[in-house]
């Protein structure tokens, strides 16, 4: 959006993507608190389980969850040119990527808790554990929310080229969930193992 | 408003007589730790003292010579929008100072924290609870409660008390202005602090460290004693609780009522953990971690409900007889 | 446009005005709103504080009972940084932004709305809890962990019942609407500016509500994330802070203080903003070294987040890591000092004019400074082992909060108060307001250092006779007298002023902003024209054509 006066063109950074931005500066900040619990906890449980003992690493979530990045960028790309059709299909296929992520976690905390005995309550890691990936997951969850939302929106044809500004601003909100993951990732699976 | 930096000064000439008007003057060191502490704030206020004059005076000059009169015109006066050689020299300077309280800080720092200990220290441990203190002395084999003994400490030849800093709930802070700054008790987190008195007598602080309903009544009392007075309390304290038959009565009820569950009293069968060590009792000058002086009469008020002295406090009341509260109160009289 | 346009009456049905207020999204009633709001909580803390002087000077005092004085002591602190100070800022910050950088309103009006509502809900939930208990003369089931809130003291096994829950619940609440406001400042500043007024020609209060912004964004979310922490050890049986399970709860500490250390920040810094606006047009010279205050206040911001463990100093981190954050909090000082000195350079030379706003921004500057100074003594991690915890901490940041931040906010009331409603405020009640507050703060705050120097700690509901404390403890509660006959003069004042003041007009103080080109009260569109500016006084351009800011910018 940009704003221009008779005296020549006066260019001001669009507010939704500053808007978004500081809400992605505000929710890294939250994260990082919650890294930065993880890992000093790291070793110091008490007693139960260690991580190497019940975690299996995420390969195919995690795929999914990255790829997403790939097709949502692609489906703002198609939106931008007037693609709209493509831009639905790329829509949903982040959509469906997400989905399969979130299902994945369901899964692996479906065995955890029943098959292991694993809960929040076990000790310091299962204290981090579940803090740190359910904060994450409920960010997803949120996001899915959202891609549902626009994926009605498109479906029922009200998603048009000149709403590219936006879906790319909401895409930030996606590409931030994702890079997270990265990190979150990398501690519990990597580092933290 | 520059009673700040005035009373800076009186309490250091308070300081030069060994007789502080407060006996929990910090600028009335007599430890090596509050000692350096002391030194340091004296530096420092100069330094700041200096500053504060520096800028009040060009603050006030500016107010005075540059109001409004009445006869000026009403021009604006001139515009001056800044200058970098005052920016660079207000930032230079500034950065000196700092560089040097920094540096003053940095080596008292370490000369605190980073202290070893001599031979001839004294190691006591330290257990902060909600709203009372227990001292353990492991080298000499014994638990007493809310009076800590240390022996005085010789400047040319130091024998050192270094207290191990533990807590069995929540986080406190042991706080003797006169002997050294103040160390936090924190559950899971021990520390460590220590005190070099170099003159008996009675030392007094606080509990620093907000820890619920009693913390203003979590007091300290530190009796620092030449070695024999040392030597001759921890002999006693050593002693299991005497057996006294006149009081042999209140000795049973006192393992069979509740008490015992919370309360040791070495060579009986109490052996709680709860609450203050009552082995040598009647050897403390207050009850309540200071709370109220030892009395025979404030013990059996405390006995019956420590709430009349010690709103809040954890030890519930008694649901003792009147006959049962005289015999329980008359065993503790015998405690010495 | 009218010069002098008092405010229409035009009679409409109450319940509608009621619905507008509720439902609005317009900047200058959310700020009206939000200032309202924190003066009722004020007065709130006002009376706690009394309360509390009235225990303390004498000792061993029974008036107040222990449980009571604990909560009301909680109360005061967290009251007075999330429903007072933050509110009124934001408050203030919400009104003028949009005016001063010529635009018709915030980035996002709606989310400006739903900041606003849920800081209030958040002031509400938290006393609630008064009322929730047995005995409101009790404090109800207030809590009593005092504002930071240390763990383990908030684990249910120290705090059963659900008073630890009120303080976590509300600020969790006013924290969301603290960084959407946040969130609004920052998309504001630097989204919506008016054409040529690029950042390095926006007005000093809007830097400095940009970098408030900022930091809030960065500040609030950690204790955000701790409280979520603490929410789930007392509610989902987890461990983040418990010390049976080998948890730590020094890292409760470390989390709190990262975020409260910045946060003082959050709420000085547009204390400097109101200063740096109302001394330049009070000497009637612009400020002097605009570029300095910007990187001075910037940097103020980055530096704020890496100083919280001074916080710390006595719960044993080792040597290295103490002298760190000497280090660190040292620094902070150097660009808090710049600031000083360069409003020191405004007033140098200038044709200084003391109304209202001006006595009280020279108080600010005494007592900034002063408070300054005690804060390096603190900063000094041996003399914190002293002072730490003790009266001399609570003198220390209350000669911040009401001495520096509380001063520059009756200065801000005083000056923009006939913008926000189309009348001055009362001179000769100023007057009175400010001399009386002096006297009053003084005699309190003052002298509430000495007893921290002779050994008194905080948050104690009494204290022993004979440790040398009870005089300066008296002569403090004294003090508290004054301040509060000066509130209520003030308060008269504002009320009185509403109702029958002097006709303000556009432009009362002859300033230089684009706010006092609008009328007072604006309209709500702000302006009719979006305005281009030229240089950083755009008013001073106006009234000066021959010698326009443009020239030596």
């Amino acid at each position: 959006m940009n704003i221009t006066a008779g005296e020549g063109a006066w260019q001001l950074p669009s507010r939704g993507r500053v808007g978004m931005i500081c809400l992605i500066i505000a929710e890294s900040a939250i994260f990082t608190i919650f890294i930065a619990a993880y890992v000093f906890y790291i070793g110091k449980s008490l007693s139960g389980p260690t991580p190497r003992e019940v975690l299996r690493v995420p390969i195919v979530g995690t795929i999914c969850l990255l790829s997403s990045s790939l097709t949502m960028h692609w489906a703002i790309a198609a939106l931008r040119r007037g693609s709209t059709g493509a831009f639905r299909l790329f829509w949903f296929l982040t959509l469906a990527l997400g989905a399969i992520f979130i299902a994945g976690t369901m899964v692996e905390w479906r065995h955890l808790i029943y098959q292991d005995g694993f809960t929040i309550q076990t000790n310091l890691f299962g204290t981090t554990y579940y803090s740190l990936v359910g904060l994450h997951a409920s960010h997803v969850i949120v996001g899915l929310i959202g891609l549902t939302i626009v994926m009605v929106l498109a479906l029922l044809g009200k998603v048009r080229r000149e709403h590219g500004e936006r879906c790319e601003v909401f895409s930030l909100y996606w590409h931030f969930v994702d890079a997270v993951w990265v990190v979150v990732f990398t501690t519990v699976y990597l580092v933290g193992r | 408003m520059l009673s700040v930096f005035i009373a800076s000064a009186a309490p250091s000439a308070w300081a030069a007589t060994s007789n502080p008007t407060s006996p929990t003057n910090i600028f009335a060191p007599d430890s090596t730790p509050a000692h350096s502490i002391f030194r340091l704030s004296l530096f420092e206020f100069e330094i700041l003292g200096a500053i504060f004059i520096v800028v009040f005076s060009l603050l006030a000059y500016a107010v005075i010579r540059f109001r409004e009169r009445k006869q000026e015109s009403e021009s604006e006066p001139p515009q001056i929008y800044g200058s970098n050689q005052m920016e660079l020299a207000w930032t230079v300077l500034p950065v000196l100072i700092v560089v040097v309280l920094f540096l003053s800080a940095a080596q008292v720092i370490h000369r605190v924290q980073d202290a070893r200990e001599p031979e001839g220290t004294i190691e006591v441990t330290a257990v902060a609870h909600q709203f009372w203190w227990e001292y353990r002395y492991p080298q000499l084999g014994f638990i007493t409660s809310n009076e800590l003994h240390v022996p005085v400490s010789d400047p040319t030849r130091p024998t050192p008390t270094f207290i191990h800093l533990l807590s069995a709930d929540v986080d406190h802070s042991f706080w003797v202005p006169r002997l050294a700054g103040k160390t936090d008790l924190i559950p899971n987190h021990p520390n460590n602090m220590w005190i070099d008195p170099h003159e008996t007598g009675l030392f007094l602080g606080q509990c620093a460290q907000y820890c619920g309903t009693q913390h203003a009544k979590m007091l300290l009392r530190v009796y620092v004693e030449t070695r024999e007075d040392f030597d001759r309390w921890v002999h006693s304290q050593q002693q299991q609780a005497s057996a006294n038959p006149a009081a042999a009565v209140g000795s049973a009820l006192f393992v069979s009522k509740a008490c015992f569950v919370c309360h040791t009293i070495r060579g009986t069968m109490a052996a709680g953990q709860a609450g203050p060590d009552l082995t040598h009792l009647m050897s403390r000058d207050t009850l309540g971690s200071g709370a109220v002086p030892n009395t025979p009469e404030n013990l059996r008020q405390w006995v019956h409900n420590p709430d009349t002295f010690k709103p809040g406090t954890l030890m519930p009341a008694s649901d003792l007889t009147e006959e049962e509260l005289k015999q329980i109160v008359d065993y503790l009289v015998t405690l010495n | 446009m009218a010069s002098e346009t008092l405010p229409l009456t035009i009679h409409k049905n109450p319940l509608a005005v009621v619905y507008e207020w509720l439902g609005t999204g317009d900047h200058k009633k959310i700020g009206l709103m939000y200032i309202v709001y924190a003066l009722l909580f004020f007065v709130v803390t006002g009376i706690e504080a009394v309360l509390m002087r009235i225990q303390l000077a004498h000792a061993n005092a029974t008036f107040l009972s222990p449980q009571l004085f604990n909560r009301l002591f909680t109360l005061h602190g967290t009251t007075g940084v999330f429903f007072v100070a933050m509110p009124i800022l934001f408050g203030f910050g919400n009104y003028l932004v949009p005016l001063m950088i010529g635009a018709r309103d915030m980035a996002y009006p709606r989310l400006n709305a739903f900041a606003f509502w849920m800081t209030a809900f958040g002031g509400l939930l938290l006393y609630a809890s008064f009322f929730a208990g047995n005995s409101v003369a009790q404090g109800g089931i207030a809590p009593d962990v005092g504002w930071f809130a240390y763990a383990p003291l908030t684990a249910p096994a120290f705090s059963p019942g659900h008073s630890t829950d009120y303080w976590n619940l509300s600020l969790l609440l006013a924290g969301v609407g603290s960084i959407s406001g946040g969130i609004n400042f920052v998309a504001t500043i630097l989204s919506m500016r008016c054409p040529g007024m690029t950042l390095g020609k926006m007005p000093l209060l809007a830097w400095m509500n940009l970098v408030m912004g900022g930091l809030v964004l960065v500040t609030i979310s950690p204790l955000t994330a701790a409280q979520v922490m603490l929410l789930v050890d007392r509610y989902l049986g987890a461990h983040f802070f418990d010390t049976q399970a080998g948890g730590s709860v020094v890292m409760w500490m470390h989390f709190f203080w990262i975020f409260g250390h910045p946060e003082v920040y959050v709420l000085i810094i547009p204390c400097f903003a109101f200063i740096s606006e109302i001394i330049p047009v009070f000497s009637r010279k612009a400020i002097f070294g605009y570029p300095a205050m910007v990187a001075a206040t910037t940097s103020i911001g980055f530096v704020s987040l890496g100083v919280w463990a001074h916080h710390m100093f006595t719960v044993g981190m080792p040597s290295y890591g103490n002298a760190f954050f000497v280090l660190t909090t040292m620094v902070v000082a150097v660009p808090t000092g710049i600031k000083i000195f360069n409003w020191l350079a405004t007033l140098w030379g200038g044709r200084i004019r003391f109304a209202t706003p001006m006595l009280f921004a020279v108080g600010f500057l005494f007592q900034f400074l002063i408070g300054g100074l005690t804060g390096i003594m603190l900063a000094t991690a041996p003399l914190d082992w002293q002072l730490g915890n003790s009266y001399f901490v609570v003198a220390h940041f209350h000669y911040i909060i009401v001495g520096a931040i509380l001063f520059s906010i009756f200065g801000a009331f005083y000056y923009w108060f006939p913008k926000m409603t189309g009348r001055m405020l009362d001179e000769t009640l100023g007057k009175w307001h400010f001399w009386i507050f002096v006297i009053g703060f003084h005699l309190t705050f003052d002298f509430l250092h000495i007893p921290g120097l002779l050994g008194m700690p905080r948050r104690v509901y009494t204290y022993e006779a004979g440790r040398g404390w009870e005089s300066w403890n008296m002569i403090a509660s004294i003090g508290v007298i004054f301040q509060g006959v000066a509130v209520l003069i003030f308060v008269y004042n504002l009320i009185r002023s509403y109702l029958k003041g002097a006709p303000a007009g556009n432009d009362p103080w002859d300033a230089w902003t684009l706010e006092w080109a609008t009328t007072s009260p604006p309209p709500e569109y702000n302006f009719a024209v979006v305005p281009a500016v030229h240089s950083r006084r755009p008013l001073w351009d106006i009234k000066h054509p021959d010698d326009p800011d443009s020239k030596y910018e």
